[in-house]
């Protein structure tokens, strides 16, 4: 059974942080089938296109019948375990902190056997087991095995903390309190775990209608923080980077504007200065810090959240600034992704259709409620996601993204 | 297949010069160092010049970045046999069956056999990391406890279903180090207890420090020539009478319970007129002591699953009713990367020379050598055996 994982002591000012260290990240171009499966948590494996028999590891030709045309397709999730072991020894420095780490040899319910990470709380060989793909910290694809029924404190297993960003225990900050998502997060992150919630605030005295919502929540409190300046948020990473293990950024910036229309570079420039140049902004100023503590004990540093829209991925008319802004959102994050790797930092990008706000007003449903995002983002950490697509508009998007962008492209604003 | 025909014999074939570079644990030298220590030692035994082998055959993990070609003019060699065999502890007896085929047909006259490795302070890890295609994106990841966690892995699934105790691998280990005490050349020569083996830091479930090989630098290599030419040449020899290898076997078993060592086994006692009784003694590839009890079950020394109970009814010492691993094996001299598959070869090519020193067999006439090798995923793929005979 899990040990529940015990709120952390004051860490001694003296002692050293530990140095982020990934585990081995080398894999074949292939294996990143998995790693797309992993981002949005599903669980793909190759599949045979003639014979049907999937095949694990990955391969550029099934074993069966030697066809090409090995497809990755959502799998059956069930196996049982064949074998486990405990290794107590590595030559490995990520692993060797890690020790001891326990892996089994699975087989598969729809064949292959497979090496996998083990829940502390699974039984022995002969178990039953449901697997999971997982990013690892280096944001490699990896299986995991869990129990088929929950056992309690299951999600502080170290070896499944390790894969995920669990909010427990964590102190997070909200880049921007007047986001219509801000409340309903801080009430998810609570509810999660979260030690402290620190919620950003630009121009303080202006008073907006969630602050009263907002400071309900206990372990909220509210922070001065104007994205659009660079001293405010490099002052407010000086009081408080070090003690931020999850970012979410929820800056937003929704203003219509015709392409054509006299003033839209103007609307332009300030959508672009508030939102890309502050994450930028934030990225400067957070993302060392944040990089630095990735070994940080079982409540370091671990994820960075961009809340961006699903139109980042695809223009739409109506609100096209909007979309050009998300779209270098959207860059500045793989950016940022590709930099705070190195600390073992996830940076989760979720995409969520038009809310349900005032900003969205003209756009028909369905639209997303300020509480699903904020559920789907802490859903997203808990389980280790990297791309969430969050409400049916961005899941539909996302689907014909993936089948073929260019009708997403015709269609748009149809 | 029904096209497939009796293989042909191998006779005529011998196996002359047994040659061990003493192994290092640490080595500041490259694998060509090693290398060119054993081709000397393996001219110097011949009483030729090096310039003389016209076929050579190369095993190593970390002769990077050269291939078998560009060790021919860094070591002045010009052969017309030439082979780099990259199948870890299978490279030695897949070696001979090459050059053995070779010095038959007349594509060249003397093969030399070399299998040589070093050990930098990073060597095994590195190796590890880089091993293969399968290992970095299927099981190093997952806590990178190489080797040992891959065998771990088999090891358990065999206790759990042929009721072998860690006891029962600690008699083979035990049994080899006291082997090893009579070798000069063996680089773990103190004694070893059961209860030290029990009591051991644990490595990976079910493994302690005593089930695990140490890795290190070392060389070992043999010439294969036609009887006619060491006879010519004045050496002494052994005779090969029979040789199998078989990669990728029984590839739907979900575990590793068996090695390819059983399909081809019969042919392997046919070709040689011998039955598993008849050997004085055998040498098995023993990464881990699991392994070489899985040897024992499918080279047909008893029946699958038995493995447990051959070993607690057998003696393993030089001296005991089944001489196994007679110069300590890998677990007590030292893995020295793809030599550990040459290992088994010079100490059986000793043994039926009479040159073995204190790990003498008496009157050893008839011996098995086999080979395993390349844990690609999940389980080794290359297994190999050869019945070697007294001349």
């Amino acid at each position: 059974m899990t040990e529940a994982l015990a709120r952390p002591k004051h860490k001694n000012p003296l002692a050293r942080t530990t140095q982020p260290l990934l585990p081995p990240s080398a894999r074949s171009r292939k294996a990143h089938g998995l790693t797309l499966a992993a981002s949005v948590g599903r669980f793909m494996l190759q599949c045979c296109g003639e014979c049907g028999k999937y095949a694990y590891p990955v391969r550029e030709a099934c074993p069966n019948c030697l066809s090409p045309d090995l497809r990755f397709q959502d799998a059956p999730t069930g196996g049982t375990l064949i074998s486990e072991t405990r290794i107590e020894v590595t030559s490995d420095p990520y692993y060797r902190e890690h020790m001891p780490w326990r892996t089994g040899l699975v087989k598969l319910d729809c064949g292959p056997s497979a090496v996998v990470h083990l829940h502390g709380d699974c039984g022995g060989p002969g178990s039953p087991l449901t697997l999971t793909l997982q990013l690892d910290r280096a944001g490699q694809a990896v299986f995991f095995a869990h129990p088929i029924s929950e056992t309690p404190n299951m999600e502080d297993d170290p070896q499944w903390r390790e894969l995920t960003a669990d909010p427990k225990h964590r102190r997070v900050l909200i880049s921007d309190g007047r986001s219509p998502v801000a409340v309903a997060l801080a009430l998810a992150l609570k509810k999660a775990g979260a030690a402290r919630i620190f919620v950003g605030i630009a121009d303080r005295w202006k008073p907006f209608s969630e602050q009263a919502a907002l400071e309900a929540v206990e372990g909220v409190e509210l922070v001065d923080l104007d994205l659009t300046s660079e001293r405010s948020v490099q002052e407010l990473a000086m009081d408080l980077g070090a003690k931020v293990e999850i970012l979410i950024n929820t800056a937003d910036h929704v203003r219509p504007a015709h392409l054509f229309d006299a003033g839209a570079a103007n609307s332009a420039r300030e959508a672009m200065d508030h939102t890309v140049m502050g994450l930028m902004r934030l990225a400067q100023a957070f993302g060392p810090v944040m990089r630095s503590r990735g070994a940080d004990g079982a409540t370091g540093a671990v994820a960075w959240v961009n809340v961006l829209s699903i139109h980042g991925l695809s223009s739409v008319p109506q609100f096209g600034v909007h979309s050009a802004v998300q779209a270098a959102c959207l860059s500045l994050s793989q950016w940022l992704r590709g930099e705070l790797r190195q600390g073992g930092i996830r940076v989760v990008n979720a995409f969520a259709g038009p809310l349900d706000t005032e900003w969205f007003q003209t756009v028909p449903p369905p639209k997303v409620v300020p509480k699903t995002l904020a559920d789907a983002i802490v859903d997203g950490l808990r389980r280790g996601l990297e791309d969430i697509y969050v409400g049916d508009v961005a899941k539909d998007i996302a689907a014909r993204l993936f089948d073929n962008p260019k009708a997403v492209e015709r269609e748009a604003g149809q | 297949m029904a096209f497939s025909r009796m293989r042909q014999s191998y006779d005529g074939v011998v196996l002359a010069v047994p040659v061990t570079v003493p192994y290092q644990r640490y080595s500041i030298e490259r694998a060509h160092w090693w290398m060119g220590r054993a081709l000397r030692a393996l001219a110097e035994g011949a009483g030729i010049s090096h310039r003389d082998f016209d076929g050579f055959c190369v095993s190593s993990f970390t002769m990077g970045p050269d291939s078998a070609i560009a060790l021919t003019q860094h070591f002045g060699l010009s052969p017309r046999h030439l082979d780099h065999v990259p199948m870890g502890g299978a490279s030695g007896i897949v070696s001979i069956r090459r050059a053995a085929r070779a010095v038959q047909a007349g594509d060249a006259d003397i093969v030399a056999c070399v299998a040589a490795d070093t050990n930098q302070v990073d060597t095994f890890r590195k190796t590890l990391a880089n091993f293969s295609r399968f290992a970095q994106d299927a099981s190093y990841p997952y806590g990178a406890g190489g080797p040992n966690a891959s065998f771990a892995l088999i090891a358990r699934h065999y206790m759990d279903r042929h009721g072998a105790a860690r006891e029962d691998f600690g008699k083979l280990c035990i049994a080899q180090r006291d082997n090893a005490m009579k070798n000069p050349h063996a680089l773990l020569k103190k004694p070893l207890t059961l209860e030290q083996y029990m009591s051991a830091r644990a490595i990976a479930a079910p493994f302690h420090l005593f089930d695990c090989v140490m890795p290190c630098a070392g060389a070992e290599a043999f010439l294969v020539m036609r009887e006619e030419t060491a006879k010519s040449l004045g050496l002494p020899f052994v005779r090969l009478l029979s040789a199998i290898e078989r990669h990728n076997a029984f590839c739907e078993d979900p575990v590793q319970v068996r090695g390819g060592w059983v399909v081809d086994r019969d042919e392997l006692y046919g070709m040689a007129g011998a039955r598993p009784d008849d050997m004085d003694f055998i040498e098995t590839y023993d990464d881990y002591a699991v392994i070489s009890m899985m040897q024992f079950e499918d080279l047909g020394f008893c029946e699958k699953g038995e493995g447990p109970e051959f070993v607690r009814q057998n003696t393993f010492t030089v001296d005991g009713s089944m001489p196994h691993n007679t110069s300590g094996g890998q677990l007590s001299v030292g893995q020295a990367g793809a030599a550990g598959g040459h290992l088994g070869i010079t100490e059986a090519m000793r043994q039926l020379l009479g040159s073995a020193g204190d790990c003498q067999v008496q009157d050893a006439k008839l011996g098995l050598v086999s080979g395993f090798g390349m844990i690609n995923y999940d389980r080794g793929l290359a297994s190999a055996a050869a019945i070697l005979a007294r001349a």
